[in-house]
């Protein structure tokens, strides 16, 4: 084998090597994985506890791969028969929650599975004065939707069921990213 | 509230109650239980600086402490924070988090290049950030890049709820809460992904809408 030949073949080899490489940018930069990998949607989240509270068994892997900007059309319906199923506390038509949402405004705010944050004020899920602005690690955001399931118009009509009674968490969270505990 | 009240309650408990688990988001669903891409639950807040803004993503719940030093976030799963600031809940910037040996890459606040339940990855976004997984029993490592943190490795379930006893009230076994109740997720941890950025990278919006997915590679 001659000097050309030799060249020949370790620039074909390069190429080839360039051409099974599959974790290179077009402009030549390496990207962790496979630059054309793709992926889809299998779960998805917005507020805590919707999906499992509000969607029917049947719909829950759909619900997850529904777009939120299509949530409210396919599961609106559903979802205002599984809060009359779930609490009395909407069982006449002038019922309404700590909000003031009668069961329709409350599950017209839950179709739509997003969390609302605010960028210029206080984040926080509840917290007796601003509501669905965020959501803190410390947020009691079980027992704020138990209130509003079950608790209607005062947040008094079913104490029992209104309020899980554990309010925070069992470890204290840091002050400084990554703001959660270390894990037991 | 009256005792028919009650009854007719309980009763909705029962038969709802029989189909539904009531958690944060923990196994919400058949397809995504006990798989790397059932995400537990989801937290944006304000940073400790309120020029910052942090999105939480946790995934892998109730990991039992011998359980938590084989967990490891899966390669073909990919964490994206979705991030609407326009007001129709379609995103407009996306915070896409990948992991390749050992090391999880945030991608992100970027306009993605498409929108929707399927993706690429934005390899190309100038706001980017690295960290080495953090390996359970060690301190927390902190990926940080023009302004961006980044940590992804177990952390302690910050979700708290006495779902116990909420079984017990769907079971028909009590017909109310217990007080004090008791946190059945104390003691268990989670896979998380923690991105802190800065407010000015999400627009000028006063309030975003945002919501998380866990895609799973496809080719």
């Amino acid at each position: 084998m001659n000097l050309s030949k030799l060249f020949t073949l370790l620039l074909v080899a390069g190429l080839v090597v360039t051409g099974c490489s599959d974790n290179n940018n077009d402009d030549g930069a390496s990207t962790p994985i496979d630059e054309n990998a793709r992926f889809t949607t299998a779960d998805q989240m917005g507020r805590p506890a919707v999906n499992t509270v509000f969607i029917s068994s049947s719909s829950k892997n759909s619900f997850n791969t529904t777009l939120p900007s299509n949530q409210r059309a396919a599961f609106r319906t559903e979802m205002e028969t599984n809060l009359s199923g779930l609490s009395p506390a909407y069982a006449n038509e002038s019922d309404a929650n700590a909000l003031g949402q009668n069961r329709d405004a409350f599950i017209d705010l839950l179709a739509t599975d997003v969390l609302n944050v605010s960028l210029t004020g206080t984040t926080t899920f509840f917290d007796g004065t601003n509501v669905l602005t965020g959501r803190n690690l410390t947020d009691d955001v079980i027992s704020v939707e138990l209130l509003l399931i079950f608790g209607g118009e005062d947040g008094t009509e079913f104490p029992g069921l209104s309020d899980d009674n554990v309010d925070s968490n069992d470890k204290q969270f840091l002050s400084t990213f990554p703001y959660l505990a270390a894990p037991f | 509230m009256n005792f028919k009240k009650i009854t007719y309650s309980l009763l909705s408990l029962v038969l709802i109650g029989s189909i539904i688990v009531f958690a944060a988001d923990h196994i919400d669903a058949p397809a995504v239980s006990g798989t790397d891409a059932d995400i537990t639950d989801y937290y944006a807040f304000e940073g400790a600086s309120s020029s910052n803004l942090v999105f939480v993503a946790n995934v892998q719940g109730l990991l039992s402490p011998s359980a938590t030093a084989d967990a490891d976030f899966n390669e073909n799963t990919m964490i994206q924070f979705n991030i609407d600031n326009t007001g129709d809940n379609v995103e407009d910037l996306v915070i896409q988090v990948i992991f390749a040996d050992g090391v999880a890459y945030a991608y992100g606040p970027v306009a993605p290049s498409e929108t929707g339940l399927t993706s690429g990855v934005e390899f190309n976004a100038t706001n980017n950030a690295s960290v080495a997984i953090t390996e359970y029993g060690n301190t927390a490592n902190i990926g940080t890049n023009n302004g961006i943190s980044l940590f992804a490795g177990p952390r302690d379930d910050p979700f708290f709820m006495d779902f116990a006893q909420y079984g017990e009230i769907i079971a028909g076994n009590a017909s109310s809460f217990n007080d004090p109740g008791a946190d059945t997720f104390a003691g268990t941890n989670v896979m998380s992904v923690v991105v802190e950025v800065p407010k000015s990278t999400l627009g000028s919006a006063e309030t975003i809408n945002t919501w998380v997915q866990a895609k799973n590679r496809i080719n």
